[in-house]
């Protein structure tokens, strides 16, 4: 009996030093990534939290001063005001404009159409060019004063003088136009958010319109009452990926705009960019980065808990 | 009713072409721009063909500036991308797989602190990595945009995971049993299935890199390091005034990788982007 039993634990004993060795072998692996996330993407998220709390000047001392940084960027910086209006603006109407758009094609494309990859293709252009500083200059020569748009407006002017002429906009040196040219920048790049769309359209299933036209539903009242709320949770998706990308918006507002003119495309990054690389403030920096991340946290908290009242799920 | 029909078709074609046309346009307007002269894109002309074919827009924006040509930028570029790309697919399927097909303490715990990561916005890490490396006297090397990729991206590795789940669990316990270990296991069985979703990993990767402006803008400061963003950026604030159609030229160049990628990859990169939705 005795015997059996310390058979039995010699057993289990080289079967969990088997175990033990199958493992140490993944965790080999994952130390080094492990040690390399851990000082290059954990740290620095507390270190970012403490240097706020300083005044850092790269190049010089670091003291701590508390709450200091958000006080004066709450209360006294006017640069801050001006690019949280810029920002906002920007995810307000820019983030529905990129929906829509993305929404209006993903749908049209839905249908049964002769060719459709070569026009999914077409529409999906534009984003596979991303961020490249090749479309922000070409952005400026079609929206300068006398770029590719205005000559059209122009030459449509000329052409047809029996109508009411068509003012010329300063499209990238007036305030109230040089946002909207950076969201239309944004709409224009809707692909992969029209993809997504179109998948979930694909994967409606057929018999709910059938049921739908026997009941007389046709037309918009067919997408308003069955295709809209089966991709509700689509939508919800699309629209936190979009006013995420809204929120940290760089390249196109550095590019194009520069930020001006003045400041009415003065975003979050670009201002963060400033401060912390043009000035080298980095503890004041810091303190917006996070102001930032938590305008982030509470839109998409928003944007959360109002799903419960639009987005619908099957189950 | 039949007449009713075939026109709403009719129009329904057109206007879908139409629009397509305007999104595309643009990008035509650039390439065609390449060939200009600078009087016709100065002026705002619409064509697409340029009245007179300039080929020498190219070999003028390639000279560059201050004695620097673009076949540095562009060997920059690639050098980087080529890089993180291999990086980010080693050290994310490395990741992937210890995560997914090894039970171990802590492997939940892990899991979570690297989705928390994807949550965190890149620009809050960004002014104490630049702290770092200026620490560590890396700032003006390629060093700070290469490193990080060969410690994982949580976005890649997650993809991965879900893609490994589908590989069966018996080819890696067939595989032990013909006297494998967990190492082999990776290197023979899962890694080579894995393709579609390291292809799709390496492409999306790829693209980042290439179109990463905001990077070398903070940690490249000598040309001769500039990658092909900076470089065009450099290009238009120094020569908007003279020199556009070498610009268009350029600009044209710096999307042909990107365009071949596309042209290359196009089934895996609509199903990736489909199936689980990426920033463009």
């Amino acid at each position: 009996m005795a015997l059996q039993k310390a058979k039995a634990t010699k057993a289990t004993k080289t079967k969990s030093k088997i175990k033990k060795r199958m493992v140490m072998a993944p965790l080999m692996m994952l130390i080094p990534w492990f040690l390399g996330m851990a000082f290059f993407r954990v740290y620095p998220i507390f270190l970012s939290f403490w240097y706020s709390l300083t005044n850092f000047p790269l190049l010089g001392e670091r003291t701590f001063i508390g709450l200091d940084n958000f006080r004066q960027i709450f209360l006294n910086d006017t640069t801050f005001h001006a690019s949280a209006i810029a920002t906002l603006r920007y995810v307000f109407f820019g983030t529905p404009m990129v929906l829509a758009a993305a929404l209006f094609i993903a749908f049209v494309l839905n249908f049964k159409l002769k060719g459709v990859n070569i026009f999914r293709t077409a529409y999906y252009v534009p984003s596979i060019l991303g961020g490249n500083v090749a479309v922000s200059i070409l952005w400026v020569q079609m929206f300068r004063n006398n770029g590719l748009i205005n000559s059209a407006i122009n030459n449509f002017n000329n052409a047809t003088p029996e109508f009411a002429n068509i003012p010329i906009v300063f499209w990238l040196t007036s305030e109230t136009w040089a946002p909207f040219t950076l969201m239309l920048l944004s709409a224009w790049q809707f692909g992969s958010v029209m993809l997504i769309f179109l998948a979930a359209l694909q994967n409606v299933s057929p018999s709910l319109y059938e049921a739908a036209s026997i009941d007389g539903a046709k037309g918009w009242r067919q997408f308003r009452s069955i295709t809209l709320p089966i991709i509700t949770p689509v939508v919800l998706f699309n629209a936190v990926n979009v006013l995420l990308r809204h929120f940290q918006e760089f390249n196109s507002a550095f590019l194009v705009t520069s930020g001006g003119p003045n400041q009415s495309t003065l975003f979050f990054s670009l201002y963060i960019y400033d401060m912390a690389f043009q000035r080298l403030q980095m503890g004041y920096a810091s303190a917006l980065t996070w102001i930032s991340l938590a305008a982030i946290g509470v839109f998409t908290l928003i944007l959360f808990f109002s799903s419960k009242y639009w987005v619908h799920y099957n189950d | 009713m039949t007449t009713k029909k075939t026109f709403y078709k009719v129009l329904y074609h057109v206007l879908v072409v139409f629009f397509g046309f305007i999104m595309v346009y643009p990008v035509l307007w650039m390439v065609s721009g390449s060939l200009k002269t600078n009087v016709e894109i100065a002026t705002g002309a619409l064509t697409l063909v340029p009245r007179y074919w300039l080929w020498e827009n190219f070999p003028n924006g390639w000279a560059g500036f201050a004695g620097i040509t673009f076949s540095t930028f562009f060997s920059n570029s690639l050098f980087l991308s080529v890089f993180t790309t291999i990086g980010t697919v080693l050290s994310c399927s490395l990741v992937a797989y210890s995560l997914s097909r090894i039970r171990f303490r802590g492997r939940r715990i892990i899991f979570m602190l690297m989705m928390s990561t994807m949550m965190i916005p890149a620009q809050v890490i960004l002014i104490p990595q630049f702290i770092i490396f200026h620490r560590l006297g890396l700032v003006g090397t390629f060093v700070p945009l290469i490193l990080p990729s060969f410690f994982g991206a949580a976005f890649f590795i997650f993809l991965m995971m879900q893609f490994m789940a589908s590989i069966p669990k018996e080819l890696d316990e067939a595989a032990i049993v013909d006297g494998c270990n967990k190492y082999t296991v990776f290197t023979r069985i899962v890694f080579p299935l894995l393709k579609p979703a390291l292809v799709t990993t390496a492409i999306i990767q790829f693209y980042w890199a290439w179109d990463n402006f905001l990077g070398p803008l903070i940690y490249l400061n000598n040309p001769r390091q500039f990658t092909v963003s900076l470089a065009l950026r450099m290009f238009a604030d120094t020569a908007s005034i003279t020199d556009f159609g070498a610009m268009f030229a350029m600009s044209t160049l710096s999307l042909i990788p990107v365009f071949v990628m596309f042209l290359l990859f196009n089934k895996q990169l609509v199903d990736g982007i489909s199936t689980m939705g990426l920033k463009g």
